[in-house]
């Protein structure tokens, strides 16, 4: 009796968010990834089962190659974007946490520094957005700055509206979940560890490559999952800071949802959900996180 | 049209204001208005885009008829979406003509029974009969008279003879063209064509939403002699192929600066000068020069793209609501909201009664392109031009008899939006 029910109790203490799951993220996946192969019209999707809709998202993409079709291109440039905004924030982030966890010594400062990191969130996106066009564009601080101190004489375009932009807002927004997964494996290293390691001998290098690189690969991968994710699916800020002349998967599906055509909107869904899968598959090859937490 | 967010900020932190107005005076007395309400005011829920709402004519609507109105803010393709995917989300809707052709066959509206609408003869013939004093206006698109009647109530066919079912009650429409920066330009524009001038490489903008850009980048292919369009407002694949191909050649120049899909972007872009040329909207060329700068909402010698949006009723609605969709319908008519939306320089359904509701000087300078007597003032009271401005494109008259097509939903429509999305890629 007392064995049963210690075999069911994680089952139903797990019931809860496995409904809410279920509900509201595998029910809408399932059906997204059913109408993907619905047929529609201008006011109608209809029960079908067609591949048409994936066929379009593909159209000639292998008939024009080497040359790149509309959604290679498009993906192409975001996963750039990905690569990218990974680098950086993984460095940022990496950097960031090191010095909050193996610098500051007193526990208080750690905690307002770390509070600090999330000051980008403290408004919203779009008005974060915007502030950019002041500070970057033609007219803008930077370059009224340089202009004023004589190193150009005419305005830099490419600070606004371009791939540094996106590169940069993206890095803004985003360096923070690099930081929080990063910091959390971090504090957990046992200090004598890295004591070890300089009484055998290591340099400050060998021991960050030797000892807390291997021992924060979690937070590096969640971290990591997490930047992706949502580099690979945003379309906002590569819209507003790219000046929508850059394209990306999301506004690819929003156009498509605007325009009333549900079925390839939702293929086009399942084809970016499955692409994050497996670069997600891909970084879980290296670190297993269940093992690790 | 698609306005998404006219108004901005100022609007929308008055839209809360009135909210919570309204349900202050929902909840006190409502003496003195007609029996019919005064057992339990009736609340509309008012679909549409945040330019056509207002929480003066709401205020106003229920000073005079006693019913609450109840705006649900949303994009213009969201209007379109609901009204497909959730027709029994709203009680009242203000959509745009252009997506009837998407709506009158999903069934989830019904036709307007022209004789209840009382000043059904008045509605101005821009509208009705495509015509301005007496002339035919360009009907390329889908032009609001083409779709304006259903053959029998609940039809699912536009009706090519006048019926007495209407498929949407007119409430604003205007004619959009081109904004410039003159201080910045210092020479005359005249044409479509110069959106793509290598003149303006790296300052020029054209709007994202396919359906409204693809029209604007018509008239600019047409006018510089590239395309020869059968109807712009529904192009055969290849004249989608064509549009598309000059577009992508533009912006491979890296003629575009940016491309904007809302209100506030394309003043932005203007107002910081990223721009000098661009598609813009009559409200946001207000709003640029509200900022002290230049800005003109230029007229162009091949006419104006031209839009319209009118009143639609859901098909469940019935009983006490739907009369009282009726008398709000009719009190919109009746000159108050007209004048309003005239004050903003969009154009009203029923010129008379609205011109009963402005002074002369104010109709001179809006509806008669004449020099302003004395400083003109927006409906919330803001200073919009000082005494002795013209309205940009004149008069009423040379404005919409100057309309080359209208906002549509074309055939090909599945496919403009696929090429577009690779002029976006490009």
């Amino acid at each position: 009796m007392l064995d049963v029910k210690s075999r069911w109790t994680p089952y139903w203490q797990a019931a809860p968010l496995a409904a809410v799951f279920f509900v509201f993220f595998l029910l809408p996946l399932l059906v997204t990834f059913v109408v993907s192969f619905w047929t529609y019209t201008g006011y109608s999707i209809d029960p079908a089962f067609v591949t048409d809709n994936y066929a379009t998202a593909f159209d000639k993409c292998f008939a024009s190659l080497p040359d790149l079709c509309t959604t290679f291109r498009t993906y192409l440039s975001t996963l750039k974007f990905c690569l990218l905004v990974w680098m950086i924030t993984l460095t940022l982030g990496f950097t960031v946490a090191y010095y909050l966890v193996f610098e500051i010594k007193s526990p208080t400062t750690r905690i307002v520094l770390a509070l600090l990191t999330t000051i980008p969130f403290w408004t919203s996106n779009v008005i974060r957005m915007i502030s950019w066009i002041p500070l970057l564009g033609r007219n803008g601080l930077v370059n009224q700055a340089l202009m004023g101190s004589g190193l150009i004489h005419e305005p830099i375009d490419w600070l606004l509206y371009s791939s540094f932009s996106v590169t940069l807002s993206l890095v803004h927004i985003n360096t923070v979940f690099m930081i929080v997964p990063i910091l959390n494996s971090m504090s957990r290293i046992d200090k004598s560890l890295i004591e070890a390691a300089y009484d055998t001998g290591a340099t400050g290098w060998q021991t960050i490559w030797n000892v807390i690189i291997p021992l924060s690969k979690t937070g590096i991968a969640i971290g990591s999952i997490f930047v992706i994710t949502v580099v690979m699916g945003d379309f906002i800020s590569i819209g507003l800071m790219g000046g929508q002349q850059i394209a990306s998967a999301g506004k690819v599906i929003e156009s498509q949802i605007n325009a009333l055509q549900f079925p390839i909107a939702a293929a086009n869904a399942i084809v970016l959900l499955a692409i994050v899968l497996v670069i997600i598959w891909m970084l879980l090859r290296f670190v297993d996180i269940r093992k690790e937490l | 049209m698609s306005k998404t967010t006219t108004g901005g900020m100022s609007r929308r932190t008055l839209l809360k204001g009135s909210a919570i107005t309204a349900g202050f005076i929902g909840t006190t007395a409502v003496t003195g208005f007609p029996a019919v309400h005064a057992d339990e005011p009736i609340t509309l829920r008012y679909l549409s885009t945040a330019t056509n709402q207002s929480p003066a004519i709401a205020a106003k609507a229920k000073e005079v008829t006693g019913i609450n109105v109840e705006y649900v803010t949303v994009t213009t393709d969201d209007v379109t979406k609901r009204i497909i995917t959730q027709p029994d989300s709203f009680d009242l809707v203000d959509s745009e003509y252009a997506s009837l052709p998407n709506l009158i066959p999903s069934g989830n509206l019904m036709g307007i029974d022209a004789k209840k609408v009382k000043l059904v003869d008045k509605l101005v013939t821009a509208m009705t009969q495509g015509k301005v004093d007496g002339k035919a206006i360009g009907d390329q698109g889908t032009a609001p008279h083409k779709v304006f009647y259903l053959e029998k109530q609940r039809g699912k066919t536009f009706a090519k003879e006048q019926t007495e079912w209407i498929t949407l009650i007119p409430t604003t429409y205007n004619a959009d063209t081109l904004g410039i920066r003159p201080d910045l330009i210092k020479r005359p524009i005249e044409s479509w064509a110069e959106l793509l001038n290598p003149e303006f490489k790296g300052k020029a903008a054209i709007l994202n939403i396919p359906s409204i850009g693809i029209m604007d980048a018509a008239m600019v292919n047409e006018a510089m002699g590239l395309v020869k369009y059968g109807d712009k407002g529904n192009m055969t694949k290849e004249e989608i192929d064509k549009t598309i191909a000059t577009l992508i050649e533009a912006k491979k120049a890296g003629q575009f600066r940016a491309f904007w899909t809302d209100f506030n972007e394309s003043v932005n872009l203007m107002a910081s000068g990223e721009t000098v040329i661009q598609s813009m909207w009559s409200p946001a060329v207000t709003a640029v020069r509200l900022k002290g700068i230049p800005c003109t909402f230029q007229p162009l010698k091949e006419g104006y793209r031209a839009w319209a949006s009118g009143f639609g009723l859901p098909k469940t609605l019935k009983g006490k609501k739907l009369d009282a969709a009726y008398e709000f319908i009719n009190w919109f008519l009746s000159g108050w909201a007209g004048a309003y939306l005239n004050r903003q320089g969009y154009y009203a359904a029923v010129l008379e009664t609205a011109k009963e509701n402005m002074e002369p000087y104010e109709w001179a300078f809006w509806m008669e392109g004449k020099p302003a007597e004395k400083d003109i003032h927006g409906p919330d009271g803001g200073l919009l031009e000082k005494a002795g401005s013209t309205r940009d494109g004149g008069s009423y008259n040379t404005r919409m008899g100057a309309v080359a097509c209208w906002n549509s939903t074309m055939t090909e429509n599945a496919y403009m939006v696929q090429k577009w999305n690779e002029f976006i890629a490009a």
